[in-house]
């Protein structure tokens, strides 16, 4: 069978249709977000530790870190999906 | 893990392409060769049928196997790295590799090496980096200790085609509105109808996912018309001017 690239893979290209500008004035680049800003709207890439479930690793960090909600995207075969 | 707003980008993740580390042990010794041609097989569009655990409908349907390389072979075990489609199962897919070979499989050990974006390699901590940097962060106010620890969520959408748009279109896309092509300043080339793409603002923040209407091709062409259909708002109202109005009802 053909094989196919995986999207990590792919390299594509941007066109663009319009020449446009940005006012500085609204929002800012992800990474400048006022340090708040920055974690409401973050990723954690975390190597959960074998022994807790994913469940109780989400609550750990979202105690630590004073959030509201946290989610998480890491299930291996049929163990339910949690997001809070 | 994401954090408030950026646990609307999860779903994205899951259906995502995965790679994986996987130990399958064969139940009979068979030659490597033979493995290997038979893993080989297993590259490209698959059937597979949902496990009796499974967290979704149990009907036929395919994925795609990106690539399947043997690492290890000894004896009856046979260590190899999967890309593969979201929603793949390994265990199954294990099964049918021994069902193929004659003499039975199972899988023995898998470890995720890759979801979409995020591999082992980069950017991945543990709790206790988490917990320090954190403190450290708490102690200093310096806000370098937090971007050791959290990326922002438009990394999660790094693999998806995307769309930049104009300031001015950014605030009705908040409200849920539908992308039209005034609103389109740059595209990706890989956009095709119906895929999951992300809509970015010229600063490079997520404003929404979406789904296309177009493809790349037609949209250079385009004029006017939707563009993408807003499925998932990223973006809270109100951080770009509203520059829009509603149409009056008399």
């Amino acid at each position: 069978m053909p094989k196919s690239e995986a999207p990590w893979q792919r390299k594509p290209e941007l066109i663009t249709k319009t020449e446009a500008k940005t006012d500085s004035k609204h929002g800012c680049k992800p990474e400048q977000r006022p340090v708040r800003e920055y974690i409401k709207h973050g990723i954690i890439n975390l190597d959960k530790p074998a022994g807790p479930t994913s469940h109780e690793v989400t609550a750990w960090v979202k105690r630590i870190l004073g959030v509201k909600h946290a989610g998480h995207g890491g299930t291996l075969e049929a163990y339910a999906k949690w997001r809070a | 893990m994401a954090l408030e707003n950026a646990t609307k980008t999860i779903q994205a993740l899951l259906q995502s392409g995965k790679e994986y580390i996987c130990v399958m042990k064969l139940h009979a010794e068979i030659p490597e060769q033979q493995v290997r041609e038979v893993l080989e097989k297993f590259q490209g569009k698959i059937y597979q049928r949902p496990p009796l655990r499974a967290s979704v409908k149990r009907r036929l349907r395919t994925r795609t196997i990106y690539y399947i390389n043997l690492l290890e072979m000894e004896r009856r075990n046979v260590l190899f790295q999967i890309g593969c489609e979201g929603g793949t199962y390994i265990r199954k897919l294990c099964y049918d590799i021994g069902e193929i070979l004659g003499c039975g499989a199972h899988m023995q050990e898998l470890r995720r090496t890759r979801a979409g974006p995020f591999t082992e390699k980069e950017g991945l901590v543990n709790l206790h980096e988490v917990s320090y940097w954190f403190e450290k962060w708490r102690e200093t106010r310096e806000e370098s200790y937090i971007h050791k620890f959290v990326q922002p969520m438009e990394k999660a959408l790094e693999m998806l085609p995307k769309i930049y748009i104009r300031d001015s279109a950014v605030d009705a896309i908040c409200h849920g509105a539908n992308l039209t092509t005034p609103g389109v300043v740059s595209f990706e080339n890989t956009i095709k109808p119906n895929q999951t793409i992300a809509i970015f603002t010229l600063k490079g923040e997520a404003v929404a996912l979406a789904k296309a209407l177009v493809s790349a091709e037609e949209l250079i062409e385009r004029k006017h018309g939707f563009v993408a259909k807003t499925r998932r708002v990223l973006m809270e109202r109100g951080v770009y001017p509203k520059a829009w109005t509603k149409s009056q009802t008399i």
